[in-house]
């Protein structure tokens, strides 16, 4: 793990240092302890918070200060707090890590902000694929409570506060926060229309809060630290360290914590380069749902949310997927648009049959039966798609359409015009079977 | 129906959940029956239906939606391979079809001594290792090179 930051500090190792004692050692739940004992009150955290400039690491990027100020603390009965741990965006493996290395910075996160906001209990949903993290994110949870940190009266304080972890069991689209909920409700994982938001009408029908596994793991350093220190971490309105998952055509593929405004260039250094010295062709910078850009206009951009957004993408889940000159784009899309047609939850017609199209057509412009006005079609479909959803999977299946046509159109009219695909097979070859160490 | 173990542990889970709230248990009480019996058979679901509470039909409605529930049965071992893009761009599609010509088998099939069940999975939150593979739902196999396959197989058949 070649790390550095305040999430993931180079000296975790997997077996040992996740424990409890080691993140005592480590300055962990000092945060907590002086709230506690300084009886904070919660609008200093939510202030300190706001300071921060902290915004939501799940993908959407909301600042978190300001979410956490619209829940209903005065609101009486109960109030539930979830962390989304259903990391399933392709390209995303960031909050896996998180829960294996340093679990208590999430669950000290999730104390402070149930403390802030009025919660008595929590929820972490944890995706399907990790039960080894899930199994260890129990052990952390017992942990806590035998510490006395967690469950009633914590450390003494008339605040309780429960938390639990959730397993999914293989569905996408419960990491959009309502089919969350609804999966924590033990029901399918179909999203809710909004409004009402989850901060009226939430979890059992209560005032929710939901944010992502690195949100909750950056709140420690927050109070401990104070705002301005994590917002000079990174740059003004996008504030503090954030990780990076390098995956696809670099040599160590990994995750990075850095500082938001870090140059992409460096990111890809770190990541060991291009693999076998291939030249750069291009990049998803935020998870599979975010924009595809060209490896060129990538060289230029910092590593934060405006930056990436001024070049035509998304920061996203700061999942940063990178094909090399030996990628066919027609094959690339056609992957991701047969994950956002399995993963659809079917419950509105424009994204449930939409997506099938968008599949269907790359499908048969990469098995050489395309047709000239395909490019056409598939920008039609996901004119349908966008904006006519009750949630964000018709766009995040709409955009890599888009994008590949639009910087790469030239290679999918080859593909549509020749019956074959422009980057010759065995180049293709050479760029993707084999895994470098 | 299940074990006294496996009940110990649906009731753990059960606990977790406001009192009103028993039906939250579902998904895991499911994947409790399905790590004992192997799969999801009707009977099965029922009785998890019947242990918490609620409407047959509303847990096949659960069992039916997630993609980790078995409906029908699957081979000893059950072995589920990510292709997506971040892996397939790491050898995550050239390991699955090395898994193929191994074991005669093509995806959602069964080898003919009931040992292995291939299928294609989604991303499984760890491309950083790619190629990954899950066995039984819970085991994660990462940086899957045509050696390390061999030596899974080998040792899966034990
Ligand atoms: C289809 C879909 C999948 C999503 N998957 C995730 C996910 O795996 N993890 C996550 O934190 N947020 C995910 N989100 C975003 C959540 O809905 C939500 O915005 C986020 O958890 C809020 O946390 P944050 O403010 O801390 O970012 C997804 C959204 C959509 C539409
Ligand atoms: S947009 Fe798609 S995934 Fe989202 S609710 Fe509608 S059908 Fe389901
Ligand atoms: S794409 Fe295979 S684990 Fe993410």
């Amino acid at each position: 793990m070649t790390v550095q930051g305040i999430i993931l500090s180079p000296d975790l190792d997997g077996d040992r240092t996740w424990r409890i004692g080691d993140y005592v050692k480590r300055g962990g739940y000092d945060a907590l302890k002086k709230i506690i004992a300084d009886k904070i009150p919660a609008d200093q955290i939510i202030g300190e918070v706001k300071k921060s400039a902290l915004r939501g690491r799940g993908g959407a990027g909301f600042p978190t200060g300001l979410k956490w100020s619209f829940m209903p603390r005065a609101f009486p009965g109960a109030k539930y707090l979830a962390c989304n741990s259903d990391e399933g965006e392709p390209g995303t493996f960031k909050d896996r890590d998180i829960l294996r290395y340093n679990p208590h910075t999430v669950i000290e996160g999730m104390i402070i902000a149930g403390y802030a906001m009025g919660c008595e209990r929590g929820y972490n949903y944890i995706h399907g694929e990790i039960f080894e993290v899930y199994e260890r994110f129990e052990e952390a949870l017992q942990e806590a409570r035998d510490a006395g940190l967690l469950g009633k009266n914590i450390l003494g304080s008339d605040f309780s506060f429960e938390l639990y972890a959730h397993h999914g069991y293989g569905a996408y689209i419960c990491g959009e926060e309502t089919a969350l909920l609804e999966s924590i409700e033990g029901k399918k994982g179909q999203p809710r229309f909004k409004p009402p938001f989850p901060a009226s009408f939430g979890l059992y029908g209560k005032p929710t809060t939901i944010n992502n596994t690195e949100t909750f793991a950056s709140i420690p350093f927050i109070i401990r630290e104070g705002g301005d220190a994590f917002l000079a971490l990174g740059k003004p309105n996008n504030g503090g360290t954030k990780l990076f998952s390098v995956s696809g055509h670099v040599n160590k593929p990994g995750n990075f914590e850095i500082p938001l405004g870090t140059p992409f260039s460096t990111l890809l250094e770190m990541a060991g380069g291009v693999r076998g010295g291939r030249k750069l062709k291009a990049v998803i910078p935020g998870g599979s749902s975010a924009p595809v850009l060209p490896g060129s206009v990538m060289m230029d951009c910092t590593m934060d949310y405006d930056s990436i957004s001024k070049a035509g993408s998304m920061l996203g889940s700061g999942a940063v997927i990178v094909m090399d000159e030996s990628t066919c784009m027609v094959k690339a899309l056609e992957r991701l648009s047969y994950f956002y047609f399995e993963e659809s939850c079917g419950q509105c017609t424009p994204c449930r049959e939409g997506t099938g199209w968008l599949y269907r057509v790359v499908h048969r412009i990469e098995n050489g039966l395309g047709r000239p006005d395909d490019l056409d079609l598939l920008n039609s479909v996901t004119t349908n798609i966008m904006g006519r959803t009750i949630c964000a999977l018709g766009d995040a299946a709409s955009m890599p359409v888009q994008s590949f046509v639009k910087h790469f159109g030239e290679e999918f009219a080859f593909h549509i015009e020749h019956k074959k695909c422009l980057v010759p097979k065995d180049v293709q070859h050479e760029g993707s079977k084999i895994y470098v160490a | 129906m299940l074990s006294p173990e496996s009940l110990k542990k649906i009731d753990r889970e059960i606990a977790k959940y406001p009192p009103d709230q028993k039906q939250s248990a579902s998904m895991s009480a499911l994947r409790i029956a399905q790590e004992e019996r192997g799969w999801l058979a009707n009977e099965t679901i029922e009785f998890v239906a019947e242990y918490l509470g609620m409407p047959a039909i509303a847990v096949y409605e659960v069992a039916s939606f997630y993609n980790m529930y078995d409906l029908a049965p699957v081979g000893a071992k059950k072995i589920v391979v990510c292709t997506n893009l971040p892996c397939a761009l790491s050898g995550g599609v050239h390991a699955a079809e090395y898994i193929k010509k191994k074991l005669g088998i093509d995806f959602n099939e069964t080898t003919a001594d009931g040992l292995f069940t291939l299928k294609e999975g989604e991303c499984m939150g760890a491309c950083g290792d790619a190629p990954v593979l899950l066995v039984n739902n819970h085991q994660m196999c990462s940086w899957m090179t045509e050696e390390k396959i061999d030596q899974l197989l080998a040792d899966l058949k034990k």
